[in-house]
C-alpha cells in the first residue's frame, strides 16, 4: 500500500502555526515582491478570489473583505517542511518527498496491520509537534493515493483526514467521482482533449484500451491506466545514494576576512555544484554552505559555521543556487576573521525531469534555456567561460515583502514574544 | 598442482576508470608522514547545548519573554524558552498558551471543570478560562535560557 501525505493550504497553516489569531478566517500567501495571490486559505477559496490575483487588484477587497495577507516566507515554509518530513520519516522507510507539502510513503509488509489507524496517529503526530494540518490517503498504488488524499481533504468532516481506497468498489467509485483533468499526470491539454471525446472522468478514460491510449498518448499515460486500476506501476522515486549531494570545497591560497571576497568564492563554487548537477540530470531542494577560519593561525580568532538555506523549488539553474547560497553566507558571515577555507553542499537532489512543476512558482523553468546555453559553449569552449556576475545583494534584499512574518524557527531574534503586554496587574 | 593453477586463473585484473572524476574531501588536519595524533582514535563532537536542551527537533520552538509575571518560576523579561510541542500539557506544567489574541506563558492549574493559567508574581492575577475564551494551549516549556 501506498499513502500519500499533504499538507492542507500548508503556507497558511504554517503562517498559523506562529499566529493563531487567523485560524478560520481568510488569508492569502503573496509571491515573491508581493505581485500576486500563490496561496489560500479555504475560506478565501469560498471567498471567490482566484489564485493568482493581482495583488494591486484585489488589495480593495482584500479589505473588504478582511482577508489577511502574507508576503511568501520561505525560509519559514521550508523549516516547517523538513520538520513534517522528518515525522513522517519514522512511519517507513520507503519515503518519498514528492514536493515541500507532500510526501509518497510505501507500507510493505502490513497487511494485517491497520493502516488507517496509522494515518489517524500520523495525522495527530504532525498537528501536535508541528501545528500543520495533513491529509492522507492509502491506496495499492500511487495514482490512485493522490485521489484518496483528495478526498479525504475534501470531505474531511467524514473522513476525518484519512481516507483508505482498499477494495474494488471504493476505487471505481473514487475514479467516477474524479474528473479527468484533476487525475496526476494528465495535464490540461492532454485533459481538454479527452473530455472533447467525451472522457470525463478517472474511471471513463481507465476504460480506453490500451492500443488507444498508446496511439493518441504516450507509455507514460498507459502506466498510468494501468496504475488507476490498482497495478502499482508507478515507482517510488528515491534518490541513488551516491547521487545524494554534491559538494565543492576549496582551501583558498591566501586569507580572506571580507565579505565580498567571500561571496565571490561561495558563488564560484555554487555554479560549479550547480554544473555538476545539470551534468547528471538533477535538481537540488537545499544548498548548505560553510566557512572555516585559518586553523594554522593559532594566535588569530578560530571561527567556523555552517548554514543550510531550502529552496523554494527543486533546481538546477546556477543563477538560483547562487543566489541562495550567497544568502545563506551572509547568515553567518562573521567579520574580523581571517577564512581558509569555504564549502558548497547541494542537497535533496531530485531527478529534474520529474521534480514537480510548482503551480505557487510560475517561473521554476525560467533559465532552462541559459543554462542549457553555458553548457554547451562550455562543452564546446572550455569551462569557465561563462561566469556570473557577482551578484549585487541589495536588489535581492530588496525585494518588496510588506507583509512579511517573522522567521520563528530559523532566526533567534525572531522567535515569537511571550507576555508580551496587557496583563491584569492587581 | 591443479589447485594452484586454477586459483591463478581467478585472479582478474581490474583497470581504474579514470573517466569519471570523482571529488574527494579534503583532510581536515592534513595528511603528514609522521607519527599520527593520538588524539584522532578519541575524537568526539564537541558539546551542544541541543544535547541538553531538544528532545525531539521536530517539536522544539523557541520564545522570548517580555513582563515579569513569571518571575517567581524563574522566567525573567528577555529570557529565551525552550518549547516542546510533542509533550501533552499536564497540571502544573509551565505552558506557552495562546489566549483571546495573545501569546503568554503561564503555569496550567486544571481542575474537574475549569482551568487557570496561573502567574508566579503576586502583582498579577490569575487568568481563568471559561468557555467563552479561545484557549490554544501551545507548547509546554521544557527549559530556560537565561544570561547571568
Amino acid at each position: 500500500m501506498f499513502a500519500l501525505v499533504d499538507c492542507n493550504n500548508f503556507y497558511a497553516s504554517c503562517e498559523r502555526v506562529f499566529q493563531p489569531q487567523w485560524e478560520n478566517k481568510p488569508i492569502v500567501i503573496l509571491s515573491n515582491n508581493d505581485g500576486c495571490v500563490i496561496a489560500r486559505s479555504n475560506e478565501v477559496k469560498v471567498l471567490g478570489v482566484p489564485m493568482g490575483a493581482p495583488t494591486f487588484k484585489y488589495k480593495e477587497e482584500f479589505k473588504r473583505k478582511n482577508i489577511k495577507m502574507f508576503s511568501s516566507n520561505y525560509p519559514l515554509y521550508g523549516d516547517m517542511s523538513s520538520r513534517v518530513m522528518q515525522i513522517l520519516e519514522k512511519y517507513s522507510p520507503n519515503f518519498e518527498i514528492y514536493s515541500i507539502d507532500e510526501a509518497f510513503l510505501r507500507f510493505d509488509g502490513f497487511d494485517y496491520f491497520n493502516l488507517e489507524a496509522t494515518g489517524y496517529k500520523m495525522r495527530k503526530q504532525v498537528r501536535k509537534w508541528t501545528g500543520i494540518p495533513v491529509s492522507v490517503g492509502f491506496a495499492p498504488t500511487k495514482s490512485l493515493a493522490k485521489i484518496a488524499n483528495k478526498i479525504a481533504k475534501k470531505f474531511s468532516s467524514k473522513t476525518q483526514g484519512v481516507c483508505m481506497i482498499d477494495n474494488d468498489e471504493k476505487r471505481i467509485k473514487a475514479l467516477k467521482w474524479t474528473a479527468i483533468r484533476d487525475v496526476w499526470g494528465i495535464g490540461r491539454q492532454h485533459g481538454r482533449r479527452l473530455e472533447a471525446q467525451g472522457i470525463r472522468t478517472a474511471y471513463d478514460f481507465t476504460n480506453l484500451p490500451d492500443s488507444w491510449i498508446k496511439k493518441h498518448m504516450s507509455v507514460l499515460e498507459l502506466r498510468l491506466k494501468k496504475d488507476l486500476l490498482g497495478l502499482p506501476y508507478i515507482k517510488l522515486e528515491k534518490t541513488v545514494p551516491s547521487k545524494k549531494s554534491i559538494t565543492t570545497t576549496r582551501s583558498f591560497k591566501n586569507n580572506h576576512s571580507k565579505f565580498h571576497e567571500l561571496e565571490e568564492r561561495i558563488s564560484t563554487y555554487a555554479n560549479s555544484c550547480a554544473e555538476k548537477l545539470r551534468k547528471q540530470g538533477s535538481a537540488c531542494s537545499a544548498v548548505m554552505i560553510f566557512i572555516h577560519s585559518n586553523s594554522h593561525q593559532k594566535n588569530k580568532e578560530q571561527y567556523r559555521n555552517s548554514s543550510v538555506v531550502t529552496l523554494p523549488y527543486a533546481t538546477d539553474s546556477s543563477v538560483t543556487i547562487c543566489k541562495h547560497a550567497v544568502a545563506g553566507l551572509k547568515g553567518i558571515f562573521r567579520n574580523g576573521i581571517d577564512y581558509k577555507k569555504a564549502g558548497v553542499l547541494l542537497l535533496g537532489l531530485v531527478p529534474s525531469k520529474e521534480r514537480q512543476l510548482n503551480l505557487f512558482q510560475p517561473n521554476i523553468n525560467k533559465h532552462d534555456s541559459l543554462m542549457k546555453a553555458i553548457d554547451k559553449i562550455h562543452l564546446r569552449f572550455g569551462p569557465h567561460q561563462i561566469k556570473l556576475g557577482n551578484q549585487d545583494l541589495n536588489s535581492t534584499w530588496n525585494m518588496r515583502q510588506e507583509h512579511l512574518s517573522k522567521r520563528y524557527t530559523t532566526e533567534l531574534k525572531e522567535v515569537i514574544t511571550v507576555n508580551n503586554k496587557s496583563e491584569i496587574i492587581l | 598442482m591443479k589447485k594452484e593453477q586454477r586459483r591463478k586463473k581467478e585472479i582478474v585484473f581490474f583497470k581504474p576508470n579514470t573517466d569519471a572524476f570523482q571529488e574527494m574531501p579534503l583532510a581536515q588536519n592534513g595528511v603528514s608522514a609522521g607519527f599520527p595524533s593520538p588524539a584522532d582514535d578519541f575524537k568526539e563532537l564537541r558539546i551542544s547545548i541541543d544535547q541538553e536542551v531538544v528532545k525531539n527537533a521536530e517539536a522544539t520552538f523557541y520564545a522570548r519573554v517580555a513582563g515579569e509575571s513569571m518571575q517567581g518560576a524563574g522566567l525573567d523579561d528577555g529570557d529565551l524558552l525552550v518549547i516542546d510541542r510533542s509533550k501533552d500539557p499536564q497540571d502544573n506544567n509551565i505552558a506557552v498558551c495562546f489566549i483571546d489574541g495573545e501569546f503568554t506563558v503561564k503555569r496550567l492549574k486544571i481542575e474537574a471543570d475549569c482551568m487557570y493559567l496561573m502567574p508566579e508574581n503576586s502583582k498579577y492575577k490569575p487568568i481563568r478560562v471559561t468557555e467563552e475564551n479561545e484557549l490554544i494551549i501551545w507548547g509546554v516549556v521544557t527549559f530556560v535560557v537565561k544570561k547571568v
